[in-house]
């Protein structure tokens, strides 16, 4: 009897965003964040948990990384340090 | 907690270049290095093999739908499930004590303490699953008998100090072998192994901790502790597996940045921290041919006896059929909790109203 597997995410503090940290089996939803709590918060390593069915997640295939991620390669007009900031100029 | 007891040995090369300070710094070492070498650029070929080669070349980690060799992908498997295994059976001999504890302090700290094991090997079950193992499969080899857990929890826990002992040197002999795994090249292992170790911290301190308490004891409770030490030294060393000379070297373990270490290195390193600690609580290690090496510059002491470790791996240890049994039972008595967790979640499941189009 397999019970579904849930990816685990926790905010280790108000302000920060939450960061997937393991992951747990449990049967349903409730349980799985009962889970996630003793298994990835018993020293206080966060205020908010999210828990998501495995299965719900899309992933980008590795093998095809270089032609999903290249398009940003050759756009260096995205970064502000493209520019020159001509002398004088303040607050930019 | 684990040993080294089953893995296969690595080559030659030691411990000279690690990084020195507490274990704790360490871990954080190699925490930081997993995050500056994810900076570096990995260049070479694109294509299976030949990036898997130059990922592991730049120090980087290999995710677990990166294409990797067939034998990296098995020999992990295997050493991340023993490793589960070992933190499951390990909190037989502790728990042992949570009843019996002296304080209702300590009985707290070793309850937290043995939740903890069980979740280093639920940390550890998952970074195996990643590999594509099941947790029924990986559970299931355990409880046949198929793959083994570390032989240093077939020996008993006879006094209270034993759990004193059992945190100072088994935990301590155990953060000593898996501080270099927090830098292993397989990333949900390293990840594992980093939470892992920073928690295992606590494990050693509570142990030395009551091991100084009972030394500052009556005559009769140091004498206690001095016993516990007698009868955990060797099998304590003992878990770093067999010596170099004996063992099946896999360079190729090295090679791929599994294992970074020898099991003498290892054992030495262990074997130099003690003397030291012992020194403090004013208690000995049961060797008498433990002395400084000046032109070494480490320790000279007794082998552990590894005709007694290879007994306890096949199986003939004081506690192996106990440890077993206990385990088959617990999982047996647990079967009608996730049956019923199971069909209260079908049940609820059906019951969801449909969401209107």
């Amino acid at each position: 009897m397999t019970q579904p597997l849930w990816e685990v995410f926790v905010r280790p503090r108000r302000g920060l965003a939450h960061t997937h940290v393991g992951s747990l089996h449990a049967p349903d939803a409730e349980l799985a964040l009962r889970n996630a709590r003793d298994l990835y918060t018993r020293r206080q390593e966060g205020v908010s948990l999210w828990v998501v069915p495995a299965t719900a997640i899309t992933a980008s295939s590795p093998d095809e990384k270089d032609s999903f991620f290249d398009p940003a390669a050759d756009k260096v007009y995205r970064h502000p340090t493209f520019y020159d900031v001509p002398e004088g100029a303040g607050h930019i | 907690m684990y040993g080294n007891d089953f893995a296969e040995a690595g080559g030659a090369g030691c411990c000279e270049s690690t990084a020195g300070g507490t274990l704790l710094e360490q871990v954080e070492a190699a925490e930081r290095e997993l995050r500056s070498a994810s900076e570096r650029r990995v260049s070479g070929d694109n294509r299976l093999q030949g990036y898997f080669d130059a990922v592991i070349e730049a120090d980087q980690k290999i995710e677990p739908r990166d294409w990797m060799p067939e034998e990296y992908r098995r020999g992990l498997i295997r050493q991340i499930a023993q490793h589960a295994h070992s933190e499951i059976i390990g909190m037989q001999p502790e728990g042992n004590w949570i009843s019996r504890a002296p304080s209702l302090k300590r009985k707290a700290i070793l309850l937290a303490k043995v939740q903890d094991e069980a979740g280093h090997g639920l940390y550890l079950y998952a970074a195996a699953e990643t590999l594509g193992i099941s947790r029924e499969e990986l559970v299931g080899m355990l409880l046949n008998g198929r793959q083994k857990y570390s032989s240093i929890f077939n020996y008993p826990t006879l006094t209270w100090a034993d759990v004193g002992a059992v945190g100072w040197l088994v935990d301590g002999a155990a953060i000593v072998n898996q501080v270099p795994l927090c830098r292993c090249s397989y990333g949900p292992y390293a990840r594992a192994m980093i939470r892992i170790c920073k928690e295992e911290s606590f494990h050693q301190r509570q142990g030395y901790e009551i091991l100084y308490t009972l030394a500052q004891g009556t005559d009769s409770q140091k004498a206690m502790a001095q016993d516990a030490i007698n009868r955990w030294w060797y099998p304590s060393l003992a878990m770093f597996g067999p010596p170099d000379s004996d063992s099946t070297h896999s360079e190729r373990s090295m090679a791929w940045k599994i294992k970074r270490f020898s099991n003498d290195g290892l054992r030495q390193r262990f074997v130099d921290m003690c003397v030291q600690q012992a020194s403090v609580l004013g208690l000995e290690l049961p060797d008498p041919e433990l002395r400084w090496n000046a032109e070494r510059g480490h320790y000279d002491y007794t082998e552990p006896d590894y005709d007694e470790l290879m007994q306890v791996i096949k199986g003939n240890g004081p506690c192996n059929r106990q440890r077993m049994e206990h385990r088959r039972r617990a999982h047996e008595e647990g079967a009608w909790v996730r049956e019923a967790a199971a069909a209260y979640a079908a049940k609820r499941a059906a019951r969801v109203p449909e969401v209107a189009a």
